[in-house]
């Protein structure tokens, strides 16, 4: 790969993270635990969505022009798809989508403020954009950990089980491929490796005061680099991609 | 070449008025989404930046520039989109500020540097009725992107807060 198809390549790692977030956090609308948080999970998978827009807009400029937004997102497949594992995974109760949140806004959080110093300036102006919204959106889920790990037992239970199922899926957000280390050789890629002691720490931080136990030698999944994913994926894409397949070319 | 900039001059200040479709008490311009009209060549280049990146008012902002390029006989344009600098409530007016707590939406604290943003605890908001400290934060996510929901509990009165970004 040369120095452009990296970039695109990475540009849409970013954009996919971010679509398949917003996608899943819209699935709450209208079945939110109580109104505030169905406000809030809907407005978090519009920034989400705002800032994929972003980065598809930046991957269509680097694909050559001929491409949309829309086309990445609604007829691309499963393996075409490079957005981390962890934000397929269902929503389950709300313990669960916001532990998942907790965890990939605190990687975003650090992720973003890295990518601001990237010499590629539609990145680095993106990166500063996304990063403002996500500090919100890790404050926000923060916040729950801590009420819902130091809550009732009922609640405790339900979070400690959130770790469990997601935390398999948070190893591979900080892999380095060919990519990554490709774009950190030209300044433009972050180096995961520096960002992965920030977000245990800070995880560290939060589990303490909601009193959760960081699990122990756990397998690690990934894969989300070479576009092999869970079996979640499928059905999101089902379902986001359908209107735009039944009629080509729809716009809003 | 005095027709030409005055024109311009005349269609940036046409555009400056377009109120903002969520909170029309205040303007685009007001805002900081309006960034630049300018001329290139015979054709008109009006550049905004988003609020959030997901603020789904931007169609309708797109729309109503467009109607005033149109109106004004302007038909060769572009509307062009910014991310850099990002868009921060610290390009808020005290003027514009004011207007927003007339219309009963709590403005923005001076800085969005401050980082009591990653901090669960956060300062008081007063109430933009009756100026009261005495309020409390009922959502940290509010009607748009761009607002929280607090109320007062000296009158009573829930309020927008527009949060500070």
């Amino acid at each position: 790969m040369d120095n452009k198809n990296h970039l695109l390549e990475y540009t849409l790692r970013l954009a996919d993270t971010s679509l398949i977030l917003g996608q899943r956090l819209g699935e709450w609308c209208g079945h939110g635990p109580i109104l505030e948080e169905d406000i809030a999970l809907t407005n978090i998978s519009l920034d989400c969505i705002g800032q994929a827009r972003g980065f598809y807009s930046y991957a269509a400029k680097l694909d050559g022009g001929a491409k949309t937004e829309d086309d990445y997102a609604f007829l691309r497949d499963e393996r075409d798809f490079k957005n981390l594992l962890i934000v397929e995974q269902p929503n389950g109760d709300f313990g669960q989508t916001i532990m998942r949140q907790f965890f990939v806004s605190t990687f975003q959080y650090f992720f973003f403020d890295a990518l601001k110093k990237s010499k590629d300036k539609t990145i680095a102006a993106l990166a500063e954009k996304s990063w403002k919204e996500v500090a919100y959106h890790l404050r926000h889920s923060s916040a729950w950990v801590i009420r819902l790990g130091d809550g009732t037992e009922e609640s405790k239970y339900r979070m400690e089980n959130a770790v469990n199922e997601l935390w398999m899926f948070t190893g591979e957000m900080f892999d380095m491929d060919e990519t990554d280390a490709f774009l950190l050789n030209e300044s433009i890629g972050a180096d995961l490796k520096k960002i992965k002691p920030l977000w245990e720490n800070k995880v560290k931080e939060v589990f303490n005061e909601a009193i959760l136990q960081i699990p122990e030698n756990v397998f690690m999944m990934s894969g989300s680099r070479e576009g092999k994913h869970t079996e979640n994926l499928g059905y999101i894409l089902a379902e986001m991609q359908s209107l735009h397949r039944a009629h080509p070319g729809a716009e809003w | 070449m005095t027709t030409v900039q005055s024109h311009i001059s005349h269609l940036s200040s046409q555009i400056s008025l377009i109120p903002d479709p969520e909170i029309p008490v205040i303007t685009i311009a007001d805002l900081g989404i309006l960034r630049e009209v300018k001329e290139d060549g015979d054709k008109i280049i009006v550049t905004i930046t988003q609020t959030y990146s997901g603020c789904p008012a931007m169609k309708a902002i797109e729309n109503e520039i467009a109607e005033v390029l149109k109106n004004n006989g302007v038909e060769n344009f572009e509307i062009k989109y910014t991310f850099s600098p990002a868009w921060t409530t610290d390009w808020l007016s005290d003027a514009a500020k004011e207007k927003l707590r007339v219309y009963g939406i709590a403005p923005p604290e001076k800085t969005s540097s401050d980082k009591s943003v990653l901090l669960v605890h956060q300062k008081t908001k007063l109430c933009p009725r009756c100026k009261s400290s005495n309020t409390e934060m009922i959502s940290t996510f509010g009607s748009t992107a761009c607002k929280a929901l607090y109320r007062c509990k000296n009158c009573g009165e829930p309020f927008d807060y527009f949060k500070c970004h």
